[in-house]
């Protein structure tokens, strides 16, 4: 990161003052980007709040309920959602190699790695929907229509209830990175970035492998909660 | 069609007035529900003069307010005071007007955020609104909300206060990131962090606050929002009962956890209400005193610190709640220890006078005002902050006189501070002085007629949120009869606002015609140029050889 900026500093000192994508309250490219990059990160800080605070649900019910949470948890696919786990860390890599062909002046490549890391993301959303129907056929949505067979059952209801708050939450992430990706992968495609201005690309980046590392808690915390009585 | 030029446009300072128009509307609107309120409250069960046939038959059969819409009153009263009047006024007009100038940035770091953040308060504020005209009326649970009661309220209202604060969330965490930023990135050269005026640092700080703060109510809303549409428990426990009937919910939910997760904002905030009143008295004063700040230094650590502490403290509000003495005595610590950063600025802003030639300019009254008002109600929060003495007075209408004496003639009064001081670099005109020192005398009489009697009241044990201002309870007899002062000095206060309201109109079109510069003022906003630098700290008044009295931070020093 400090090197490119570096090299923005440069470029723009031999003359480039006027790069298209230089808005008008910012003095250089560097400027804008860091500008960029910190309210990124400054937004990411409010994403994980957010997470947060609902995973301070989370904590509450799963010291008042450990039976039912071992019992929820055992509910889930660990197949599905592990296999769902490998395709969001494979998106995370393409995502990468995406910003770093657009840093190193590959619109072909970009392009590429982008929409191959679209592709995962939907292959996420696709396992997810299936994994959500599933609950639907068993009645384990909350409300009215839940049904458990169990000795917790009611408490099981609430985790099934975080269940779908978290991982509805994660999903809609996903949507919207979705959304972003298509518009950048558009961009990228019209080769609108070079390796003097990437920082769109850079900042779609940060926000996607925040979302995957929201799974990476989802995951253990949902799927994995209480698996060990099932080894022994 | 100008006017909708005006909505799209990306302009820090025209979103900084879209702000402050809305949000003054927002304010007007929050003080109409309590003068309704205030005539319930000195006069229960007698019909709303003038007004009360336009309330409804549901709402007030014969112009009597009945209780549902009382809790509606008061629930509505605290949320758009707090969310859509005074933080949007605070933050989204004075910090989008002034932080970018006063760094001598060009514009916000992120302009078209910026106008997304004030299309979300706006949307939001309707939604709110709107909720006063569906079935059942507009959420009446109090500005807390407090689950299982809001879980199970009927109606749409309470979903819809939570749509609305989902909407004014999003705005707020909007415009925290673009302050931040900018402050960060866009300041001026040689503008060093503790050359920056003090007002930058309390948005800077109050911008941080939104940022943590927020978010966690984000979360809440939206487990409040599936305990309500989609039927899980979140926040209801077992066995619940309603008029007799026991509940068929799921149930195992926790109640506290609403609170404590409503708490882990709403201290905050409080903060964010406070922060950037400081800011504004700060300015007025060094400029109003001809002196620099004393303990410039000192306020921007005890700002750093105050901010930190403010999310150490919330479970103060629920002493009561049976966490056990443990917790209440962490946050009663916590409590204890935040009244010392508060003091110290107090204390600065306090010497700050001493010595100075002062300028009782209009602005500078609202100032001076603020001082010990905003004293008095830091220092009856410290019974409130003790354990002990919370438990007599938790839920009575001593509280409402702690932190009304804070935000009113506390805040309130600093944001009036503000408009009357900053009205000239916004317009190029003064507001009008006579009818400002009308508006400051009569609005601080009739403020400390409203509020003092608060106090009165809750030390005789009467109970806040009664629709009959305690009429039926016997301890509450002896001091029933404020009730009436203060719902007098509440239109008094009504009528001293008007003089506000036809100073701002008619100053608009006909106020004196002054230069860049009025008030000789030494901040960057202020400065005519277009690019700025700064040579210097930000209030160098009287310096001793000096042409002028005031040395602006972007004049270079002359050679010598």
């Amino acid at each position: 990161m400090a090197d490119g900026l570096v090299a923005h500093v440069d470029s723009h000192e031999h003359g480039e003052a006027h790069h298209p994508d230089l808005q008008h309250h910012f003095e250089t490219l560097g400027q804008q980007h860091e500008a960029a990059t910190l309210g990124m990160w400054v937004f990411l800080v409010t994403e994980v709040m957010f997470f947060g605070g609902l995973l301070m649900a989370y904590l509450l019910y799963r010291v008042w309920y450990p039976e039912a949470w071992a019992e929820g948890s055992l509910e889930l696919d660990i197949v599905l959602g592990g296999f769902n786990t490998v395709v969001l860390i494979g998106s995370s890599l393409t995502m990468a190699l995406a910003v770093r062909a657009a840093q190193t002046g590959l619109p072909k490549a970009t392009v590429r790695w982008l929409l191959l890391t679209m592709a995962l993301g939907l292959t996420f959303l696709v396992v997810k929907f299936f994994e959500y129907k599933h609950k639907w056929d068993l009645n384990h949505i909350p409300g009215e229509n839940f049904t458990f067979e169990g000795p917790h059952a009611p408490q099981v209801e609430i985790f099934i209830s975080l269940y779908f708050a978290l991982t509805g939450l994660h999903a809609l992430h996903m949507v919207i990175g979705f959304g972003i990706l298509s518009v950048i992968t558009w961009m990228a495609h019209r080769k609108r970035f070079t390796p003097e201005w990437s920082t769109p690309v850079e900042l779609s980046g940060l926000y996607w492998h925040f979302v995957d590392i929201v799974w990476i808690f989802l995951f253990p915390l949902l799927y994995l909660v209480d698996r060990v009585h099932q080894l022994n | 069609m100008r006017f909708f030029k005006y909505l799209v446009s990306t302009d820090h300072k025209v979103i900084g007035l879209l702000y402050a128009g809305t949000s003054l509307c927002f304010l007007l609107i929050g003080f109409a529900l309590v003068l309704v309120m205030r005539w319930q409250l000195a006069y229960p069960g007698e019909p709303v003069p003038l007004v009360g046939g336009l309330f409804g038959v549901a709402n007030a059969p014969g112009g009597i307010v009945l209780p549902e819409f009382y809790n509606q009153l008061g629930a509505m009263h605290g949320t758009i005071m707090v969310f859509l009047g005074v933080v949007p006024l605070a933050v989204g007009a004075f910090g989008n007007y002034l932080v970018p100038l006063q760094v001598g940035a060009h514009d916000m770091a992120f302009p078209r955020l910026n106008l997304g953040s004030y299309w979300f308060y706006l949307a939001g504020g309707l939604v709110m609104l709107a909720s006063f005209f569906v079935t059942g009326g507009a959420a009446n649970n109090g500005w807390t909300s407090y689950a299982p009661l809001s879980d199970l309220a009927p109606g749409h209202g309470q979903t819809l206060w939570l749509v609305g604060m989902g909407l004014i969330i999003v705005s707020s965490l909007l415009g925290a990131i673009n302050v931040i930023t900018t402050i960060v990135q866009l300041r001026a050269p040689g503008l060093t962090w503790f050359r920056l005026p003090f007002f930058v640092w309390a948005q800077f700080i109050t911008s941080f606050l939104l940022l943590l703060a927020f978010p966690a109510l984000q979360a809440a809303a939206i487990l409040q929002g599936m305990d309500r549409l989609v039927g899980t428990s979140f926040f209801l426990p077992s066995g619940l009962a309603v008029s007799g009937q026991a509940l068929n919910v799921a149930g195992g939910g926790s109640a506290l956890l609403w609170q404590h997760l409503f708490w882990f904002l709403a201290h905050p905030e409080v903060y964010v209400l406070i922060l950037p009143a400081l800011g504004i008295v700060a300015e007025v004063i060094a400029n109003n005193t001809r002196k620099p700040l004393w303990g410039y230094r000192s306020m921007v650590y005890s700002v750093f610190v105050l901010g930190f502490l403010s999310f150490i403290v919330w479970a103060h509000h629920m002493f009561l709640t049976g966490m056990g003495t443990t917790i209440s005595a962490f946050f009663q610590a916590t409590t204890m220890i935040i009244s010392i950063p508060s003091v110290i600025i107090l204390s600065a802003l306090m010497l700050s006078l001493y010595g100075g030639s002062i300028r009782f300019t209009t602005p500078m009254l609202f100032a001076l005002g603020f001082l010990p008002m905003f004293g008095i109600g830091g220092l009856t929060g410290l019974p409130l902050g003790l354990a002990t003495t919370d438990v007599p007075l938790h839920d009575t209408t001593y509280v409402v006189g702690h932190f009304h004496y804070l935000v009113a003639p506390g805040t309130l009064f600093a944001l009036f501070a503000g408009i009357y001081y900053w009205f000239p670099l916004a317009t190029g005109r003064m507001m009008n002085d006579l009818l400002g020192r009308v508006h400051f005398v009569g609005s601080l009489v009739c403020m400390n007629l409203i509020f003092m009697p608060m106090f009165v009241q809750g030390l005789a044990g009467v109970n806040r949120r009664l629709w009959d201002g305690g009429e039926q309870y016997a301890h509450a007899q002896s001091v029933l009869s404020l009730n009436v002062t203060m719902s007098m000095a509440a239109f008094g206060l009504a009528f001293f606002q008007l003089f506000f309201m036809v100073n701002l109109f008619m100053s608009l079109r006909g106020g004196r015609v002054v230069g860049a510069n009025p008030w000789q003022a030494t901040t960057l906003e202020w400065s005519t140029e277009s690019s700025v630098r700064a040579y210097r700290d930000p209030y160098v008044y009287s310096l001793p050889g000096a042409a002028a009295d005031f040395v602006p931070q972007d004049q270079p020093a002359e050679p010598s």
